[in-house]
Formats: structure tokens, sequence, C-alpha cells
């Protein structure tokens, strides 16, 4: 049987389409930084970039680039009509305590029970955390975004994290380049699966339990 | 009359002393006091804390502290950066303490150090490697670390405009870190592209009041054009880069 992985593009653009009007939403740097380019033009969605912008628009034009204007990935952005700046505190006072709706993250490996590990590989990589612990337990919902399997095939769904964990008990979603599955009390529910790729085959793939979408849990 | 504008950069760093713990603004290269820092090196003083968001870009500013040897510690969240490699020398080297706080924490904690909080608890990193040997609680169903203030003996700041009270405004997101760590150290030394009169300050939209800076010394305006880190971007293209 043949199946198409989405490209990181599609995959962004399946998010995209899942942020209702109205959001305050973080993309965190690397992959999830491509749903900004997706997001439905119909609708007010608000960017919070951690170093102090809420209402962060696209990048500026060649030569209109602001070294005072950066997101978290440190590249030149704009600010919206109507966006605001604030300090730090301010800042991660909206990532930590519950005030941003969505934050769309990647990352190494999540488990079963949502817990995220994201920000190390261990070893003697030098360590660097940002705030990505800060979104992992503050925002109302963590939407993973990330490769289904690593390059040696792996699941990154995995029973549980063997890399450094970000947060415990925080992934709600998690979208990938085969399906989108949604961590629930009842397990894990897996839907969107992509064309050509039979439930069964990603359950081979994945490894860990899941449950199509739809089907009630086995007591 | 109080007049808090130092009448030269040397002058306004004159008392810095070895071993002091200095907090210095800036995310990335926003906001990162640079003219502050390189008279800074030229003072001389040594064996310093730096407390700062990332290690240094490239030569200049926080970089150029590391590769005078100044640099004794290091507090931050993402040292983690393709152009921060007078840092990694230094600390592949085993020249360098390096604290990593999770940025919404290190934030907090100088906010607490600058209201007076003895210490507190934060859902942030609970169950991590970063929680590690740290006095946890479950507070209303929720884990939580215990953290401590984070004082500066003194902030260096890059603001936009400030007056002779020291009253400062900030440009953009070059705003970041600076509010809170002038309000966090002992002695807070504000760099500004302006000086203006007191009233020219619009009392409703005055970001960091001047109870919290020391001194605020003007310097030459340069090209506001965005610089790209050498050597590309941040470290991309892994998915679990999450945040910076």
């Amino acid at each position: 049987m043949s199946y198409a992985r989405l490209t990181r593009d599609d995959i962004a653009r399946r998010i995209a389409q899942d942020i209702p009007e109205g959001s305050y939403v973080n993309l965190g740097i690397g992959m999830p930084t491509l749903v900004g380019n997706h997001l439905p033009k119909d609708r007010e969605i608000f960017l919070h970039s951690e170093n102090g912008i809420l209402g962060m628009g696209p990048a500026p034009a060649k030569g209109e680039e602001d070294a005072d204007l950066i997101n978290a990935g440190k590249e030149p952005v704009t600010l919206l009509t109507g966006g605001a700046y604030f300090h730090h505190n301010d800042s991660f006072a909206m990532m930590r305590g519950g005030h941003l709706d969505i934050a769309v993250l990647g990352a190494f490996q999540v488990s079963v029970s949502g817990d995220l590990a994201n920000w190390s590989t261990g070893g003697d990589a030098i360590p660097a955390v940002g705030g990505a612990m800060d979104l992992a337990v503050g925002a109302k919902n963590v939407w993973v975004m990330m490769e289904h399997l690593t390059k040696e095939g792996a699941s990154k769904i995995v029973t549980r994290c063997t890399y450094p964990l970000t947060g415990i008990g925080v992934v709600k979603r998690v979208y990938t380049d085969l399906a989108v599955i949604d961590i629930t009390p009842r397990g894990l529910v897996a839907s969107r699966v992509v064309q050509g790729l039979s439930f069964d085959e990603l359950q081979r793939l994945t490894g860990v339990p899941l449950l199509p979408q739809g089907a009630r849990a086995v007591a | 009359m109080i007049d808090k504008i130092s009448p030269s950069i040397e002058a306004a760093l004159a008392d810095v002393r070895d071993g002091a713990t200095i907090l210095v603004g800036g995310f990335g290269g926003a906001g990162v006091p640079e003219e502050l820092v390189d008279a800074l090196i030229a003072q001389g003083a040594k064996d310093l804390t730096i407390v700062n968001n990332n290690a240094g870009n490239g030569e200049i500013g926080i970089a150029a502290l590391f590769k005078a040897g100044r640099i004794r510690k290091l507090i931050c969240s993402y040292p983690r950066q393709v152009d921060s490699h007078h840092f990694q020398e230094a600390y592949r080297a085993g020249k360098i303490e390096l604290e990593i706080v999770p940025q919404g924490t290190l934030s907090e904690r100088m906010r607490a150090a600058s209201a007076g909080i003895g210490a507190f608890y934060t859902p942030t990193g609970y169950g991590t490697d970063l929680a590690k040997g740290k006095e946890t609680r479950v507070i209303d169903g929720k884990g939580q670390v215990l953290e401590h203030p984070l004082h500066g003996d003194v902030a260096l700041v890059k603001a936009e405009r400030g007056d002779r009270w020291g009253n400062l405004v900030y440009h953009k997101s070059a705003r970041n870190y600076g509010p809170t760590m002038a309000s966090a150290a002992k002695v807070t030394i504000a760099q500004v592209y302006e000086v203006v009169d007191l009233g020219q300050l619009d009392p409703e939209c005055i970001v960091t009041p001047g109870i919290f800076v020391t001194r605020v010394v003007k310097v030459p305006r340069k090209g506001g054009a965005y610089r790209a880190p050498a050597g590309g971007s941040v470290t991309r293209g892994i998915s679990g880069r999450a945040v910076a």
C-alpha cells in the first residue's frame, strides 16, 4: 500500500484551519512558525511572541526590517494595526497564566499521557530551554507539530519519553505528517489519517495503542 | 536639582566591581545595551555573573565580554544559537558556570527581587531536569517548583528615551527584559538615544519610572537596520526547537 506523507506546509495548513477566530496563539520557533503563513485571511487571530508582542504580523518587505522588532526566533517581523508591545513579565504572565488559547510547539517525543519532550536531546548538547516550559504548562491547549517517525522510522509518540521532559501531561493534540492524534482520557484517538494509509498500518507504525475516531474504548 | 544623566559612559560604569552580578537586557539582538557592554569591557571588571536571555551573538556585546574572559557565570534561558561561539568555546573549555533557567522563571525571579518577594512557586519546569534538587509542592492539584529571587548588583538596560529623573520609554520589542531588570538591581544604568526634558514623556506612557533608574547615559544612534546573526539565523531545522 502506498501513501504520501504530508509536507510541513500541509501540516501547517491543517493546524491553521483548526484555529478559531479570536484565538490568542503562540507559534514555537522552527516548524510551527509555518502555521503563520496559512492562517485564514478572513479570521482575526492574535499571534503572541514571547519577547513582548501581541498582534504580530508577517515578515517585513526587504529593506523594511527593524532590529528592534523581532520574533522569538530572532527574525524580523511586523506589528499589525492594533498590536501591542509589553515587557517580559507581562508576556510570561500571558503564557504561564493560562491566557493563551493555543501554543503550537515542535517536539522530539510526546508520550501517551501527553508528556512533552522538546527542549533537549540530553548528552553533552548545550542545554537551552527558552520559553518552552512556560508555554507547556501555561497555554490552554498545547498542540504539537512534528513528523510522526524519526529518520530511523521509530515512532515519536511513545509510551514514555526517553528525552528530557519539558512538561508533564500537557499535550492535547499532535499533528503529524500521517494523522492527527488527540490525547484523551480514554486514550489516543487518531483522525485525518493521510490518504492511502490504513488505520491498521498507522497503528503498526505508531506502536502505542490508538483508537480510530468514533470508536469506543475497550473495557 | 536631581540629574541622573551621566556625563559619560565611563563615569556611568565607574563603580562596577569585580565579581558583580550584572543583569543585561536584550533578547537576541533586540534591546541589548551594546554601548554599555562595550564600555564595561573597557572598564575592566572581571569575574562577573551575567544574567541575559541568551549568550551573546557574533563578536559584539556579551559575546565580546566572553571573548575578553570577564565572565565567570552565565544565568540564561537559551544559550544555544549558532553565533554564540565565544560562549560555546568558553563553556566547552570549562571556564564558565552555566545556570539554565526557563525564560518565564528567569524573568519572574527578577520581578520577585524587585518586589521584595522572598520566593515563589511556579508550575514551570515541574517534573523536569530543571527542577531537580528544588523544593516542590502540589498547589490546587498542580505541581509547583519553589524559585528564589534573582538580584542584580547592576542592571544595564537599553531604552529609547529618558529624562533627568530617570524615567524611561522603550522601542518596540527591544523593551523585553529592560523594565524588569531595571527594577531588580541595586544600581541601574540605562543607555538612551534621546534625553528629553522633564514633562516630555507622557506620564501615562512612562514604562520604567525613575525610581528604578540610577543613571542615564546618552549614546549615538546607530543605523537601526536589522542585522541577521552571523552564520545565518538561530539554530533551526529541528522540529524540537520550540521557542528561543
